[in-house]
């Protein structure tokens, strides 16, 4: 093995892949909030009167968790313009990640929603808690805490999927340093050193994640 | 703008090809590294179980996209003559065994403690009480999860296109090109996913679901 590393040309680009962590982040938080909005309304979609409606959410649902990111972007990139519709590869990327994670967001909410029985709910109004605190106390909260885990996890794979991005030259991580390597050689130091970017990415945001959970949901369960 | 006709549709079936050997090689060598991830993760000594955890976090916390990157070039730093195929079915291979390793992980430890005391208490060892008590029964709840993950792995094929590997994806975006028809292409590459990927999940709950109505 005669190959020498060097990082020195990819720590050249530090800034460059700063920029890129923040696009990749700014990314999966505009993807999460879609996909969270997608998700509360295909829930309240699929309890609606109309078969039609229940019916498009369900074939919504499965069609997206049934094909792969990359050719859900690829799709969305090349209908929107035929739409009228024209958007920058970023704007582009969030919609798709929205949309992917959304339908992902459907079967987690729903699961919550269902976990709350009747019988807490009566007991609240019985104890005379007011509708608003019956809807905030008991819920919200416990069915903001059966979902959380799968909600986050599941953000964490939205953060992890903005690298497919690059494929239609969204700002983020993967296409900065797909530009570095173009312009350096350095393939293996440029995407070992992004895969580590990434992993202090999801690593911090699991604790974030873990450290809200024990503030807000710090109570027994039974 | 060009048809869409026998040449073009014979090409994405080359391509699908290539996407179900990928899937079902990364599964194979997935799986078989994976038990071996599972047992390490699950076993007595703790350098074993600090190693391999770390193992599974990176694999789970990090880009697929990135994953195959990093092998892809990894390899060839080597200075191990390989083609484009064995590198992406590596990288593959290995993100399928930390996939696996965790899920099969976590049935092992669902299997009741009464099982691993009972086998211990007619003597049998180690080899024998894995293979004969705890991993029969630990496969079958893992199940439903194992299903699941095929299902991602297929999905997850579809990456090896951004590495310039020609599968089902990157035959769709060669055809998109030539014939300027990227919705249709696209829709019929969504739609071969879909064929394949369905009736696994459909499979895989509908098995989570039996599971949980005898668990009751």
């Amino acid at each position: 093995m005669t190959y020498t590393f060097d990082f020195g040309a990819v720590l050249d680009r530090a800034p460059e892949l700063l920029w890129g962590s923040l696009g990749t982040l700014g990314l999966a938080l505009a993807g999460m909030l879609l996909a969270l909005v997608i998700g509360i309304l295909g829930v309240v979609a699929r309890t609606s009167k109309s078969e039609i409606t229940r019916t498009l959410v369900i074939v919504f649902v499965e069609v997206v968790r049934n094909t792969p990111f990359l050719v859900q972007i690829f799709f969305i990139y090349f209908a929107l313009p035929l739409m009228g519709i024209r958007l920058n590869p970023t704007v582009t990327a969030i919609i798709a990640l929205g949309i992917n994670g959304g339908a992902y967001a459907i079967e987690i909410i729903r699961g919550g929603v269902e976990s709350v029985s009747r019988g807490q709910i009566e007991a609240g109004f019985a104890l005379g808690l007011h509708k608003a605190d019956v809807f905030r106390l008991i819920v919200l909260k416990p069915a903001l805490r059966a979902i959380y885990p799968s909600l986050t996890s599941q953000f964490i794979l939205l953060t992890l999927t903005t690298s497919v991005c690059t494929s239609i030259a969204a700002y983020e991580l993967t296409s900065a340093a797909q530009r570095i390597e173009s312009d350096t050689f350095r393939s293996f130091e440029v995407y070992f050193t992004v895969t580590a970017i990434y992993l202090v990415i999801s690593t911090l945001m699991m604790g974030l994640f873990a450290l809200v959970s024990r503030h807000y949901f710090n109570y027994p369960t039974r | 703008m060009g048809p869409i006709g026998e040449n073009e549709f014979f090409f994405l079936m080359q391509g699908l090809k290539w996407t179900v050997l990928l899937a079902v090689v990364g599964f194979i060598g997935g799986g078989i590294f994976g038990i071996l991830i599972a047992l390490l993760r699950t076993s007595k000594m703790k350098v074993a179980r600090r190693i391999t955890a770390g193992y599974i976090g990176v694999f789970q916390g990090t880009p697929l996209l990135m994953q195959l990157f990093v092998v892809y070039y990894g390899v060839a730093l080597l200075g191990i003559e390989v083609n484009a195929w064995i590198a992406v079915a590596i990288a593959f291979t290995l993100h399928a065994s930390a996939f696996l390793g965790e899920i099969w992980r976590g049935s092992i430890e669902a299997v009741p403690k009464g099982q691993t005391e009972a086998a211990n208490a007619l003597g049998l060892h180690y080899v024998s009480r894995m293979k004969d008590v705890i991993l029969p029964q630990a496969l079958k709840i893992s199940m439903p999860a194992t299903i699941g993950f095929l299902v991602q792995l297929i999905k997850g094929t579809s990456l090896a296109a951004i590495v310039g590997f020609i599968e089902l994806t990157r035959a769709g975006q060669i055809i998109s090109n030539q014939t300027y028809r990227p919705l249709l292409v696209f829709g019929i590459v969504g739609a071969i996913y879909f064929i394949i990927c369905w009736p696994l999940s459909h499979a895989g709950s509908g098995l989570e679901k039996r599971m949980a109505k005898a668990a009751r």
